[in-house]
Order: C-alpha cells, then sequence, then structure tokens
C-alpha cells in the first residue's frame, strides 16, 4: 500500500534531540523586558495570586516612600518592584521563545489562492481563506497546499519543511494511511486533489502558532491546584503579617508599613509564584523543540501520569525490517557457499530484507559485495505473487530464495530432493518468532537446497534499557503488533517489554485500552492510520503521527511532527519533568522562609527584647541591613532560577523514591540552606551602602 | 531512683501501655464501625429517634446531621446551665451567667472543654453530669465519627456515600466510650478518685483556716474526662487537684486515657484502607512529634532557667510535689498533643521556653496524636498537603491512598489549613488591639502578658481547653470571642474534611506501581513531620517570637 522513497521514521530521532531548549541566554532578559514591564498591568498580574500580593504591596510602599523618604525605605520599595518585575520576565522569556517560532510559522502561512474544483468539472481560483470544508482543490509541483485536507486522487512528494523542519520530502498519496497533507506546505513533483478537511483560522498551522505563542495556553489542571495551595499560603502569611502590629504594639514597636510588606513579600511563595507560569510555558516548549505539539498542557501533565505505553512493534520498537542474521547450511553445503549463493540471489533485490542479505555476507563472511553490472550473463529473477521466490539465473546456475514451500516446490519440481534436516531448521527459525529463506541452487537440472537464511525483526539498541527504565518509573510497556503469537513473543522477549498483544486489530487494541483504564490505569499510545483514531481519542495520551491520516491526528491530543512512534517515551519524560520542576521550587521557595524569618524577626524585634538578638544567627549587619538583604535574596533568586524553570529540573528515571529522596535533598535541604548564605553574603555588601544603618 | 530514671520509666511504661492496647482496641474499632449488626438497645434508639440504620448518607448529609446535632446541644446545655436554679441538684447554685454559659456550652460541645469559671462555684451536680458529662461523651464521639467518615472516603470508591452518622454516632458512645468509661471508673476510683454525691467536706487547711471541698461523681467525669480528650474538670485546679488525681499512678493511667484513642484508631485507619503500613505510618509521625515535644518540655522545665528556679534546684512553680517535673511535663505535653487540655500543673508557671513548648504544641493543630478522631483526619489532611508536594517531586500528579489530589481536593486542603490560624491570629490580634481585653491580663507589658492571650485564643481556635492562667477569661468579650473561635474552630474544618472524603469516595482508585510515592516509608514520614512543624511554625513564629521567645530567649 506504500510507496514510499525513503522510510518515514527516520531511526536516528531515537536520540533525544536537545537542542537549544535547555539553553538559556542572558540576553532574552534584556528583550523581554519591554513585555515583562507591559505585564505588570494589574489586570493581567491579578491572574497571578502571589505576584499580585507583591505588586499591591509595591504600590502601596511606593506612595509611603514619598511621604517617609529614606535610603532604606527606597531601596525596598525598588526591590519590591523588581521582585514583580523579574516574576513577569521569567514568563516573558518563556513565551518569548515561542514567540520566535510562531514567527517561522507565519512565514509558512503566506497568501495563497487555490484552485478549487467547480462542480462541472471546472477550475476556480479562490484565495486560501475562503475555502470551506469538503472543498477539492488541485495542487500540482511548485504551488503551495493551500490548507489541510486529505489526498483523494493522485499521489506527490510534499516538503513539509515549514512545519516540520525536516527538509526531506516525504510522499502524500490518496488512499491508506499517509493522505493528509498540512497547508503551508509545498508539493515538489506531480499532481493531487486535496479535499479541505479544516475550517480557516483553524487549520493545523494556525493551531500551531496559537499553542507556541501561549495565546490559548490555559492552566492545566495540576497547575491549578498548586496555585491553590501557593493563594492559600499567601493567605496564611498575610494573616500572620496583618496581625503582627497589634502584638507588636503591645512591645512598644511601631512597625511600618513598609516593614511588613517587605516581610510579607519574603515569607509568601514568590519564588515559585513567579516561576510557575514559566514552567508551564516551557516545559510545552521542550516538547516543540522535539518536534511534539501537544494540543493541550493537560495531555503533557497526563503524560507523566501514564502507567501503560502501548507501542508499536513496528518502527518502534524493531527497526521496521526483518534483516537477515544467520545462514544456516544444510546437506554438507559450506558456510561460505550457502553465503555466497544467497548473496548472488540478492544482488538485485532492493528490499530492506535484500539489503541485509548481502550486508550479512559481506560482514559475517567477508563476502565482497558485487554490483549486478560484473555479472553480465546473469539474468535477474524478480519476486511475484505467483512465484514467491526471486534469484537469478548465472552461467548455467539457477539460484532462488523464498518461502520454504514455494523453495520446495521449485525443487520438487524439478525431480530433486530436500534434506529432512532442511525442514528442521525451517521450523526451528519459525518457532524462534523469525522468518526462515530457504535459498536452493539447480545445475544441470539437478536441484537441491542449500541451506536456510534468517530473518529476523532486530531490535532496536538501547530499547531493553529504556524499558527497564520504564518499569522502574513504574510504567508498563506493551508490544503492539501483527504478528502471530510465537514471533510477538520472541521479539518481546529480546526487547523486554512487559507484556504484548499479537495479531492485534484495531478493535483489540482499542478493547485493552480500556481494560487498562478500568483499573484506573492512564494509557498512552501513538497511532497513523484512520482505524487508529477511536483508540488514539480512548488513550490518555494519543501522540499521532503527523505522516498519518487527518483522522489520526483530530483523534490524537498530541502531534508528532517527525512521525517518530519512540518519541512516546521521551514526552512521558518531558511530563513527568515538568511536575518535578513545579513541585520542587515549591518545596525550595517554602523552604527558603525559614532562613528569612531569622534574618528579619530580630531585626524587627530586638530593640524592644535584646535576648531575640540570638536569633540573629547569620549575624547581619543591622536591622535594615538584615531586611534590605532579605528582599533582595529573595528577588534574585527568581533571576537565578529561571534557567532551571526553563530548562526543568535534573531527570533521571528512577523509582518514586529515590526520585523524592535526591529531590527533597538538594531542593529542600538545599532550600533551607541557601538562602543563610545568600542573605549573609548579600548583607556583606549591603551594609557598605550609605545610608542603610 | 534519680528523677530522669523515674522520669523516663514513666515515659517507657505508658508507651508499653499504649503498644499493648494498640493492636487490640483499634482491631476492635474497625469492627465496631464496619459490622452490619445492630445492637438490641440501638436498634431501640434508632426506632425513638426515627432513624433509618440503613440508610447509607452523603458527605453533605452527613455534616448536616453532625451540625444539627450540635446545634441543638449547645443550645440544650445553655438552657440547662440558665435554668439550673430550679432544677433539682444544684447545690443552692445560682444560673450561670449568660456570656459564661455560652461561651461554656460552646466550649464543652467543640470538645474543646475551655472553662473560664470555677466548677466547684459554679456548676451543680446536675449541669455537671446531665449536661457536661453527656457532652463529653458525645462531642468526643462526633470527633471519632468524623474520623471513620474520613477513612471511609479513602477506603471506598465510586461511591457518594460516607456511612450514616446517627449509627456511628450511637456505636462510638454504646459500643466504645460507655464500656471503657464504666471500666475504667472503677479503676480511678480503686486509685483512689472521689465518687460520691456529697455537698462537701469541711476541712481545716494547715494554716488553720477551714475550707469546704465539694465531692461529687468526680471518678466518672474524670474517665471520660481523659478517653475523650475533652480536659474540662470537675475541679478548678483539674488534674492537679487531688480528689481528680490523687498520685503517680492515677497520673500514668490519665495520661494512658488521654492518648489511647487518637493512638489506636490510626490501627482502625490502617484496617479499614486495608494496608495497615499507613496507619504505622501516621502514628510513626504523630509519636515522633510527641516525643520531640515531651522531651523538650521535661528540658526546659528540668533545666529552667531563672533566678528562683536555679536556686530551687527546678522549676516546681506550679507543680504538684506528688508528680514533679517529668510528670508534670508528660501531662503537659500529652494533654496539648490531644486537644484535651486537662492539666496536672499550672502551664501559666513553666519556664518560659517550656509554656511555650506547650503553646507550640497546640498551635500544630492538635495532630500530635490529637484529639479523639480530630487528631487523625488532622493529619491526613496534613498528608494529603505534604503529598501534593512530594507527589509532584516524583513527576506525578499526586496521590494519596489511590486517589488523585486535585484542584477540588487541593481547595478544601486549603480551606482546612487556613481556618484554625486565621481564627487564633485574628483573635488574638483583636484582643491585643483592644484595651478591654488588654486589661484582663495580669502580666503587664510582658511579653508572657500576650502569650497568656495568645495561648487562650490557640487553645480555643485548636479545641485543647486549656489555659495560661494569670488572665481574667471571664469577661463579655473573652466569653464570646472565644466561643465563637472554639465553635468554628471545631465545626469548618470538619465540615471541609467531610466534603474532602466525599470528593476522595467518589474516585476511582489509581493503581500502586513503582511510580508512586509510597507513604508508609521513612521518608515521606520525615517529610510528613516537616510540613507539619514548617507549616505551622512559619505561621506562627512571628508571635511565638513576641511571646515565649521573647521572655525565654
Amino acid at each position: 500500500m506504500t510507496t514510499l522513497l525513503k522510510p518515514p521514521a527516520p531511526a536516528s530521532a531515537a536520540i533525544p534531540k536537545r537542542a537549544s531548549s535547555g539553553l538559556f541566554d542572558p540576553k532574552m532578559l534584556l528583550t523581554s523586558l519591554p513585555d515583562a514591564l507591559r505585564k505588570l498591568d494589574p489586570r493581567v498580574m491579578v491572574k497571578n495570586p502571589v505576584m499580585f500580593v507583591v505588586e499591591v504591596g509595591a504600590v502601596a510602599s511606593t506612595i509611603l516612600a514619598f511621604t517617609n523618604s529614606s535610603v532604606f525605605v527606597w531601596w525596598i520599595v525598588v526591590w519590591l518592584w523588581l521582585t514583580v518585575v523579574f516574576a513577569n520576565l521569567a514568563e516573558a522569556v518563556a513565551e518569548g521563545r515561542g514567540k520566535a517560532q510562531a514567527e517561522t510559522l507565519r512565514r509558512a502561512k503566506t497568501e495563497t489562492t487555490a484552485r478549487r474544483l467547480t462542480g462541472d468539472g471546472g477550475e476556480e481560483e479562490v484565495p486560501a481563506t475562503a475555502l470551506r470544508l469538503g472543498d477539492l482543490v488541485v495542487v500540482e509541483a511548485g504551488q503551495i497546499i493551500p490548507g489541510d485536507g486529505d489526498v483523494v486522487e493522485g499521489v506527490a512528494s510534499v516538503d513539509e519543511s515549514a512545519i516540520t523542519g525536516e527538509s526531506a520530502p516525504v510522499i502524500r498519496e490518496s488512499g491508506g494511511d499517509r493522505s493528509a497533507v498540512t497547508g503551508g506546505t509545498k508539493v515538489l513533483s506531480d499532481r493531487i486533489v486535496v479535499k479541505i478537511t479544516t475550517k480557516p483560522g483553524e487549520s493545523f498551522i494556525d493551531r500551531m502558532i496559537a499553542l507556541v505563542e501561549g495565546a490559548s495556553r490555559q492552566k492545566t489542571p495540576n497547575e491549578i491546584a498548586l496555585n491553590i495551595l501557593l493563594a492559600s499560603l499567601t493567605i496564611v502569611f498575610l494573616i500572620a503579617t496583618v496581625t503582627l502590629p497589634t502584638f507588636a504594639a503591645y512591645a512598644h514597636t511601631n512597625l511600618s508599613v513598609v516593614v511588613l510588606v517587605a516581610l510579607l513579600v519574603c515569607l509568601i511563595p514568590t519564588t515559585i509564584g513567579a516561576l510557575l507560569s514559566a514552567i508551564g510555558i516551557a516545559g510545552m516548549d521542550r516538547l516543540v523543540q522535539r518536534n511534539v505539539l501537544a494540543m493541550s498542557g493537560r495531555a503533557v501533565e497526563a503524560a507523566g501520569d501514564v502507567n501503560t505505553l502501548l507501542l508499536d512493534k513496528t518502527g518502534t520498537i524493531t527497526l521496521g525490517n526483518r534483516q537477515a542474521s544467520e545462514f544456516i547450511p544444510v546437506d554438507g553445503v559450506t558456510d561460505t557457499e550457502l553465503a555466497d549463493a544467497a548473496q548472488l540471489s540478492s544482488l538485485a533485490d532492493e528490499t530492506p530484507e535484500g539489503r541485509s542479505i548481502v550486508v550479512l555476507a559481506k560482514n559475517g563472511y567477508g563476502l565482497r559485495e558485487r554490483h549486478t553490472g560484473e555479472l553480465p550473463h546473469a539474468t535477474f529473477v524478480e519476486f511475484t505473487a505467483q512465484t514467491r521466490m526471486s534469484g537469478v539465473d548465472v552461467d548455467g546456475r539457477q539460484i532462488r530464495k523464498g518461502a520454504a514451500g514455494a523453495v520446495n516446490a521449485w525443487i520438487h519440481g524439478q525431480g530433486g530432493t530436500t534434506d529432512p534436516a532442511l525442514g528442521e531448521v525451517v521450523d526451528g527459525i519459525s518457532a524462534s518468532g523469525g522468518t526462515p529463506l530457504v535459498v536452493a541452487e539447480s545445475i544441470n537440472g539437478t536441484a537441491r537446497a542449500l541451506g536456510v537464511i534468517h530473518l529476523k525483526d532486530v531490535v532496536k539498541e538501547g530499547m531493553r534499557e529504556r524499558f527497564d527504565q520504564m518499569r522502574a518509573m513504574g510504567i508498563r510497556t506493551v508490544m503492539i503488533t501483527g504478528d502471530n503469537q510465537l514471533t510477538a513473543k520472541a521479539i518481546a522477549e529480546e526487547a523486554g517489554v512487559d507484556d504484548f498483544l499479537a495479531e492485534a486489530t484495531p478493535e483489540d487494541k482499542m478493547a485493552l485500552i480500556k481494560k487498562e483504564q478500568e483499573g484506573g490505569r492512564l494509557v498512552a499510545m501513538t497511532g497513523d492510520g484512520t482505524n487508529d483514531a477511536p483508540a488514539l481519542a480512548q488513550a490518555d495520551v494519543g501522540v499521532a503521527m503527523n505522516s498519518g491520516t487527518s483522522a489520526a491526528k483530530e483523534a490524537g491530543n498530541m502531534v508528532d511532527l517527525d512521525s517518530n512512534p519512540t518519541k512516546l517515551i521521551e514526552i512521558v519524560e518531558i511530563g513527568k519533568q515538568l511536575l518535578i520542576t513545579r513541585g520542587s521550587l515549591t518545596t525550595f521557595s517554602i523552604a527558603n522562609d525559614v532562613a528569612k524569618y531569622f534574618a528579619i524577626l530580630p531585626a524587627l524585634f530586638a530593640a524592644a527584647y535584646p535576648g531575640l538578638a540570638k536569633l540573629n544567627v547569620m549575624h547581619l549587619h543591622s536591622p535594615e541591613s538584615a531586611i534590605v538583604s532579605a528582599i533582595v535574596f529573595n528577588a534574585l533568586v527568581i533571576v537565578a532560577l529561571v534557567p532551571l524553570a526553563l530548562r526543568g529540573v535534573r531527570y533521571k528515571p528512577s523509582s518514586a523514591s529515590a526520585m523524592l529522596r535526591r529531590n527533597l535533598l538538594v531542593y529542600g535541604v538545599g532550600g533551607l540552606i541557601t538562602p543563610f548564605v545568600g542573605i549573609k553574603l548579600l548583607d556583606l555588601v549591603i551594609s557598605l551602602i550609605p545610608g542603610i544603618r | 531512683m534519680s528523677d530522669t530514671a523515674a522520669g523516663l520509666l514513666q515515659v517507657g511504661l505508658l508507651v508499653a501501655l499504649l503498644a499493648a492496647a494498640y493492636r487490640p482496641f483499634g482491631g476492635y474499632m474497625a469492627r465496631v464501625y464496619s459490622s452490619g449488626k445492630d445492637l438490641r438497645i440501638e436498634r431501640g434508639a434508632y426506632k425513638l429517634f426515627g432513624v433509618d440504620p440503613k440508610a447509607d448518607q452523603t458527605w453533605a448529609v452527613y455534616a448536616r446531621s453532625l451540625i444539627a446535632f450540635s446545634a441543638i446541644s449547645v443550645v440544650l446545655l445553655y438552657l440547662l446551665q440558665r435554668l439550673q436554679h430550679y432544677l433539682p441538684l444544684s447545690l443552692g447554685l445560682p444560673s450561670v451567667p449568660s456570656g459564661l454559659a455560652w461561651n461554656t456550652a460552646a466550649s464543652f460541645v467543640s470538645n474543646t472543654n475551655w472553662q473560664s469559671y470555677s466548677p466547684e462555684q459554679t456548676m451543680g451536680h446536675l449541669v455537671q453530669f446531665a449536661g457536661l458529662a453527656v457532652q463529653n461523651f458525645l462531642s468526643a464521639a462526633v470527633g471519632i465519627v468524623v474520623a471513620i467518615a474520613v477513612i471511609r472516603g479513602f477506603a471506598r470508591s465510586k461511591t457518594d456515600r460516607l456511612g450514616n452518622f446517627w449509627v456511628d454516632l450511637t456505636r462510638t458512645t454504646l459500643r466504645i466510650l460507655l464500656p471503657i468509661a464504666v471500666v475504667g471508673t472503677l479503676v480511678l476510683v480503686a486509685m483512689g478518685v472521689v465518687q460520691n454525691f456529697s455537698g462537701g467536706h469541711e476541712v481545716t487547711s494547715v494554716v488553720g483556716q477551714t475550707q469546704t471541698i465539694p465531692g461529687g461523681p468526680v471518678a466518672s467525669q474524670e474517665i471520660i474526662k481523659e478517653l475523650g480528650t475533652n480536659g474540662g474538670g470537675y475541679y478548678n485546679a483539674n488534674s492537679g487537684h487531688p480528689f481528680e488525681n490523687p498520685n503517680p499512678l492515677s497520673n500514668l493511667f490519665e495520661i494512658f486515657l488521654l492518648l489511647v484513642i487518637p493512638v489506636a484508631l490510626t490501627r482502625t485507619f490502617g484496617l479499614m484502607i486495608k494496608d495497615k503500613r499507613q496507619g504505622y505510618a501516621i502514628l510513626g509521625v504523630m509519636g515522633t512529634i510527641w516525643a520531640a515535644f515531651t522531651f523538650a518540655a521535661t528540658f526546659f522545665e528540668t533545666q529552667g532557667a531563672g533566678t528562683a528556679t536555679q536556686a530551687a534546684g527546678a522549676a516546681m512553680e506550679g507543680k504538684e510535689t506528688r508528680f514533679g517535673e517529668w510528670a508534670s511535663a508528660l501531662f503537659a505535653s500529652s494533654t496539648t498533643g490531644t486537644s484535651t487540655g486537662a492539666v496536672n500543673s499550672a502551664h501559666d508557671s513553666f519556664t518560659p521556653l517550656g509554656g511555650g513548648t506547650a503553646l507550640f504544641h497546640m498551635m500544630l493543630g492538635e495532630v500530635s496524636p490529637g484529639g479523639t478522631g480530630t487528631g487523625l483526619y488532622g493529619m491526613l489532611v496534613l498528608a494529603v498537603l505534604t503529598v501534593f508536594v512530594a507527589g509532584l517531586m516524583v513527576g506525578r500528579t499526586p496521590e494519596y491512598l489511590k486517589k488523585k489530589i486535585t484542584a477540588r481536593e487541593m481547595k478544601l486542603v486549603s480551606l482546612y489549613i487556613l481556618t484554625t490560624p486565621t481564627l487564633v491570629l485574628a483573635g488574638a490580634s483583636i484582643a491585643m488591639g483592644l484595651a478591654v481585653a488588654r486589661a484582663s491580663i495580669f502580666n503587664t507589658d510582658s511579653p508572657h502578658g500576650f502569650s497568656e492571650v495568645l495561648y487562650a485564643f490557640t487553645s480555643a481556635g485548636n479545641n485543647n481547653g486549656s489555659a495560661f492562667g494569670g488572665i481574667s477569661a471571664n469577661i463579655p468579650f473573652y466569653n464570646t470571642a472565644l466561643g465563637l473561635v472554639m465553635l468554628l474552630g471545631r465545626f469548618v474544618p470538619m465540615v471541609l474534611v467531610l466534603a474532602l472524603a466525599g470528593s476522595f469516595a467518589q474516585q476511582q482508585p489509581v493503581p500502586i506501581t513503582q511510580g508512586t510515592l509510597p507513604t508508609h516509608k521513612a521518608l515521606f514520614v520525615t517529610m510528613l513531620i516537616g510540613v507539619v512543624l514548617i507549616v505551622t511554625g512559619l505561621t506562627y513564629f512571628p508571635a511565638l517570637t513576641l511571646g515565649p521567645l521573647a521572655e525565654g530567649l
């Protein structure tokens, strides 16, 4: 059914692209500054309750600073504003990277005209924006496809680099699973008729632009839950702060509003509050960097929770083609003889299987690869459905290779007999899940079998390790294949998946997903065909291949532009990394408060109760420098953590216990200690500022 | 035997007693709430009150039943006090003033047992046993049934039903509290606690004055006072009074009583959710915090700073010589860790940091091990909060006991953890801002005066009931404000936690895999302890600085 020029899924994509996603360019802070300032609009700020409180505090302090001016007060005011700006900057930087991407996409979306077919068989030129659902348009070599749709007639090579970044052209043809075309891509050869499947403005490219720009960004469920927690912590500290003046008054201490605001801002979880939305945007961005488009942030979160991964065997677990792994001679034939015959018979065989035989003969048996031109007398026999054999006739010698039954029939047809050992070898290979190809020759009318080529599915390198990691993370892997039980079992064992589904029909796949989900499990899968669509829609994370049909892309909640099924594993990791980053920075943020109390409380009350000076464990220079140091630290830590928020915390697949231990140690204990050091260092500098007492 | 050895022996004995009771008692309670059979007397009660014992209630109906029942209890208890002079067995005492009657009604129904009066001079026998003692049973039972409903929320799935409030309440009272109370009363009487209907004894004191000490059904009230983590004493001196707590043995028994239900409920929890390890983990958190506070209090009392203390060699002011520092500190930490509020010594007279330890222990939200039922569900809410952050750190949307913690659950948890600190800090702040409230402080112009006010609101908001004396709380402001704080601090969290349980019950359980955060291991226990200490510590740290820390450092 396919007539592809090249295999659709480059195996090299299995290597994760680290690309620019992880890197953070300090210059971006500067270029994003205007955006950050624009976000100071209270109508925007109110969406982030933690930072809104900081902004309100900054406004109040500014007003009061005019009536009660001092170097100390102005330092506080300036750093309160910087805290807000830094938070906006984090978000702006995260968004900025998407904007750059959107620009590239927009360029692809140039105004095009479409050649719409009219009912009477004629053609009319209309602007692409005038196309409606169901319209048929003609696109020829050199033209831009005007809208998303399915090829209903013809076959063409298409340059999809505008959306995938992959320069090699792909084949799109009517019928089958490679019929979807995307508006904005370019037809390189031939002529196709496309049936438009999306309305203008809702095309794939439009959605991509909206996604990477964050325009359609909605808070994800877990983000909402975390925001609720942060808001309630903010309220708790607000109460702790506003109730303080009457307590302090009893101790004959007058607390100024500016100082109270400083205390409040230090206590509320500003670090995570400032970075939360940047973390979310960056998470989506990391997917985009890997050429995966998530249609919702919810799907990215769900990816982190996946319990069961359904993986198609072909292309995901195995290289996609069976390959020769062994030559097994029979009847006294030597290895080299068999290898030589096998190579000769495959010289003209351009199928991947045929190529692999030549390669094995060369690598395993030292046979130089001959070219068809070297054998002038050779007549190559092509594989046909009738003979089910291919081979070569050279110098009176006929060599055939093919399925055991067909080759046996050929031998017997010429009066030859077959060694019973041959049958055993063939059965043995079949039982192990491989495919036996029998090689035979006929010289002067005497036919005999030379031996068997063992073809087998080759499991991609490193798959077993990846599945082991998955298992450690509590994710069950299930291999889906159309192969029979025996073959499926053999490959499943070799690859190290937890389970397999053999002779799978789309219905079987659907039933498996439903069964898993009934047990409360979350299922992720990839798919490309129209018959995958229901399963893709049913799965919690359904990744459609960009090479697949529109129906599949519509049904899934992610699209992989590289059409690389292995990427599912990376998607899960990105989902997890996103959640871990949120949790770790929340822990860090809360742990920070301890040190800030030790900086600020003695500064406020040691004058009234000298015993409280003992709480000044950092031996900060003066009450004013202590408070300023705390607030400066609080603001700077946001900037310092922007790269981490954008990159995501380090993630290594391991068990939940191991991950918790590590992250608690780094972000919990680290979060307790870091501010003690940071505030002390800042105090050493700040105490030198003239005017700070 | 040295003081330290004796003290450690007491603690060891106490732990051994609790350990012995843990399995059988926890298992018994689990069976009580899982059984499908009603006793004959229970069936009679259901018929009398028109309750259908088979009706399973949603969280909202459960909560409504609970609130209605408690509201009626407040009204009845209020009327009983106001009308006591018309009723028999009043010992000739007059009607209780309205402000005090309100405060006391709120206090006993909310299981706080804050007493801003001197019982022997205010309440007659009838109010004591038909009003206060009855509420001692019922308010304790109400706390336990909420915990049971919350456990069911975790244990059940795909249902909106949490059980039947009336059945749970009846079973708690008849099958758990009453039998233990009957046996326990006899034990206490055997240990020397009084039990009679005497109007009082005339005694001559050492300085030659005559003094009337009323008798009464003390032992029967004492038992439920401790067992139900109530704390309202028959006498003003509470468990420091020799008629309530005559000797070290009765002292140890009383401490055992106030810890036994909250501790054993963790077993009930483990059994009902079919994962005993989770119960051990919760108990581990409770036990560790309790042990830490017990030893902190003991340390501060035995190492007491201050001239008088140093000269005397011990901080014995306000303590009974028959108990000493260790037994006093042990009682103090157990009573503040359980929301009981019974005292065998004057917390106000503890060293500043020792008293601060008791204050901080209450601030944790009464979860170590907390009041009957309240301790368990309070700790479970904190566990959910911890899991939310810890769960993210292992790369999954958080789940606890196979239930997902989504925005809805977080909303309820957030409101829960906001309620008490808001009541305590706002109440204390208003009090410190009002001249009339400040005038009640005897220790004017010292951080200790502020500590007393803070202690009062902390005690009320967390339904503890113990007090720093040194503040005359029987004025309209405190009676009204503390009454409100007690009721809100009791019932707002209860409704929220029932809603949380309802939300969990409706969920489909999530399977446990290698990627699931294990919540029964030491690492999680440690993190939960950290959250309990840091989250509450951070909330109250500024206030504590101006109170016990200012005084003690």
